[in-house]
Order: C-alpha cells, then sequence, then structure tokens
C-alpha cells in the first residue's frame, strides 16, 4: 500500500502584523490620552448640538451633582499662583485662619465643595486625599449664605484682566432650582455670560440648525 | 563563528575528524510577554481615555434691572412661552394665557412630535422680528430638560429667547395638569 504523506505544518504563526497593530494603537492610545484630575464625584452632562471647544485655562469651573452638591474650581494651570491668592483673600475676607500649608494645598488641590467653616479641615489634607472626603457641597440653598457668591467675587477679583470664562457643569438630573441658585451667585457678581458644559450631539437631521451647517460645508 | 567553537569544544568531546558543526541558534524571538505587555497597556489607555472632548453651550442671561423693558418690547402675537415641569412634560401657550386656560398645552421632548414642530411651526407663522420665546422651568424641571429645551432653540435658530421664572399663576396650571395626567 502506498503511504500517502501529509505534510507536517508547523504550529506557529507568524505575529509580527498583529504585534506591529498593536503597537500602532498602543501608541495612539497613549498620544490620544490626557488623565483627567481625580474628582470627588462623577457628573454625567446633558448633550447639547454646541460645538465650542472648553477653556483649560482661565476660567472658573462650577459643578453640581445629582443630589445638588455645589464644587467650586479655579482653572489656572498656567499660574497657579492665582489659586493661593484667591484662597488667601477669601481667609482674609471671610475671617479664616488658613496656615501657609493649607494655602498650598488649596493651590494644589482638585475642586473644593464645603463650606467655609469646613475649609481648614479639608485644606489640611493633601491634594490627592481631599478628593476621597466626603464633602458637603458648597451652600447656596439661600441667597444670605450663598457662598458661591464670595468664592466667585475673589476669584473674579484676582483674575481680573484675563479672559475669563464662567463654566457650569451640572448633572442631568439635578433640578432647576439649583441651577438657578448657581446662575444667581454670579448675576450679583455682575456675570452674564456662560458657558454649560455638554456633551457633543449631531443636529437632528432636517432641522433648521442641520440645513445651515450642510451648506456651510 | 570563534565563539561557537570554543563553546563546542568546551561541552563535549565528540571531535571527529573533519566534522566541524556549528550549533545554530534560532533567530526567532519569543514575542509572548511582549505582546502580553503592549496589550495590557492598549486596554489600560482605552478605558482611562476620554475620547469626546465636552463642548460649550454659551448661556446669556438677561440683567435683572433690564427684564421689564425686555417683557415689554414682546409682542403679543409673536410670543411662545414653553413651560417645563416633571417627567420630560412641556406645556405652553401663544400670546398671553387665557383666563380660562383655554390655550395651555401640553407637549413632549419627542423628535417627531413634540416641542421642537411646536417652535418650528410658531417660527414660520410669525415674522422673524416678532417672535420671542420665553422659557419657564418650574421647580420640578430638571436641569438636562432645560439644557434640552435651550438647545432646541438653537436647532430651530431662535435668535431670541430667555429664560425666566414661572409665574405663581402658571405653575398652579402646570401641576393641574400634572395631576390630571398622574404624573406624581
Amino acid at each position: 500500500m502506498p503511504s500517502v504523506k501529509i505534510p507536517r505544518k508547523s504550529s506557529d504563526t507568524d505575529m509580527t502584523p498583529f504585534v506591529d497593530v498593536g503597537f500602532l494603537i498602543l501608541f495612539f492610545f497613549i498620544m490620544a490620552t490626557k488623565f483627567k484630575p481625580p474628582q470627588p464625584v462623577e457628573i454625567t452632562t446633558p448633550n447639547s448640538v454646541s460645538t465650542e471647544k472648553m477653556p483649560d485655562n482661565d476660567a472658573l469651573l462650577v459643578e453640581m451633582d445629582p443630589t445638588g452638591r455645589v464644587f467650586f474650581s479655579m482653572l489656572a494651570e498656567k499660574d497657579p499662583t492665582m489659586k493661593y491668592t484667591v484662597i488667601d483673600n477669601i481667609a482674609k475676607t471671610r475671617n479664616i485662619t488658613l496656615t501657609e500649608q493649607q494655602k498650598k494645598n488649596f493651590q494644589n488641590g482638585g475642586p473644593v465643595g464645603v463650606s467655609f467653616a469646613q475649609l481648614p479641615a479639608l485644606l489640611g489634607k493633601a491634594p490627592a486625599d481631599q478628593a476621597k472626603v466626603k464633602q458637603e457641597g458648597i451652600p447656596i440653598k439661600d441667597s444670605l449664605s450663598n457662598e458661591l457668591y464670595y468664592w466667585v467675587r475673589d476669584a473674579v477679583t484676582v483674575m481680573a484682566g484675563r479672559p475669563v470664562q464662567y463654566l457650569i457643569k451640572i448633572d442631568n438630573e439635578a433640578k432647576y432650582p439649583d441651577f438657578k441658585r448657581v446662575i444667581e451667585a454670579f448675576k450679583r457678581n455682575d456675570i452674564y455670560k456662560f458657558k454649560l458644559v455638554t456633551s457633543p450631539e449631531d443636529a437632528p437631521a432636517g432641522s433648521p440648525l442641520a440645513v445651515d451647517r450642510a451648506n456651510q460645508k | 563563528m570563534a565563539s561557537i567553537d570554543s563553546g563546542g569544544g568546551d561541552s563535549g568531546h565528540k571531535k571527529g575528524p573533519g566534522v566541524k558543526k556549528a550549533k545554530k541558534l534560532s533567530t526567532k524571538v519569543d514575542m509572548t510577554p511582549l505582546v502580553d505587555l503592549a496589550f495590557l497597556l492598549i486596554t489600560f489607555f482605552i478605558f482611562t481615555t476620554t475620547m469626546s472632548t465636552p463642548a460649550g453651550m454659551p448661556l446669556f442671561m438677561p440683567k435683572d434691572t433690564e427684564k421689564d423693558e425686555d417683557k415689554n418690547k414682546a409682542k403679543e402675537s409673536g410670543a411662545l412661552t414653553l413651560m417645563l415641569g416633571k417627567n420630560n412634560q412641556v406645556y405652553y401657550y401663544e400670546g398671553q394665557l387665557l383666563p380660562d386656560g383655554s390655550n395651555f398645552k401640553s407637549t413632549s421632548f419627542d423628535p417627531e412630535n413634540g416641542v421642537r414642530q411646536v417652535v418650528m411651526r410658531k417660527k414660520q407663522s410669525t415674522p422673524a422680528e416678532d417672535l420671542v420665546i420665553v422659557i419657564k422651568p418650574n421647580e420640578d424641571a430638571s436641569y438636562k430638560n432645560t439644557v434640552d429645551i435651550l438647545d432646541e432653540m438653537t436647532i430651530n435658530q431662535v435668535k431670541r429667547f430667555a429664560l425666566v421664572d414661572i409665574t405663581p399663576n402658571e405653575n398652579e396650571l402646570v401641576l393641574a395638569t400634572q395631576a390630571r395626567a398622574g404624573i406624581r
């Protein structure tokens, strides 16, 4: 009987193209990634058709989570000493005693979401630990004790002369009255132009905006 | 080849006459650990990256002192008042609210047959310079709905609109309508 020889195939596959593509993707993600700073709360923003870019610098950011807790932060990466000046002013005008270290912690830390009374305790912690603290939110419930007003006032004074933008980032589930109180804190500082932080979405097909945008292209 | 020669000399005593076989080293490297690590990093970056950068939606609020003058400027025929309530409901009336509330209607955020159609109809039936849309969210309105309705102004390219507090009268009507529809 003639024996049929079945050629033995190697079980090794050439993985080179696979590895090539793998590394390509890896490099892409390394380049495209921008790490977000630690957030004390997770906020899901609503969608809008707006396409305006968000500033990274020279901006005040007010955040609100679904339960209405308010957080304040300054985006001043280029000149972090401004944050120091702001907390210095806050300490002076609101009669809070803060040590040098506490002020430095504010300069390097993230969003602040506590009343002035609890501020020393929060800033006593290192910036990395601040996000772990359960923060109650800046009081805004009634106009007399609207502490956000003072934060905005002092920050605006320090950032005077810069093209400051006012960002408001609120969760989908938050209620309109809370949003109104945030707006009011700005209005009392004679600020009327805001930017609401939203997730981008396409203009609905057939709407006047969609037609307009298609014509511009 | 010297090194291989010496290596062969060290290890064995099989040196026959004229037989000098150099051990061939494979040029293939086991890449498995490298690939493992690479894909671990890919997964890590995929999960940590935020691809869609947020967009900023501009919002201009009027000065409180100027509010009354603005209101007076609006022509009754060109005014459309939208009120936001619970459960993504929108209530609206055109012009002035009639005392018996007969022109008070309700709609939703439905893309096919919702507030967008109401706004578009109003926009088509009124001269562009007369059209004013007044947005009045009540206590129960969510922030999402507020942004959605402001977005609706951008989508329909309404130039004049204002975000105003709801009047007690209107709020009562909204609450009554909600109670009738069984929305809690």
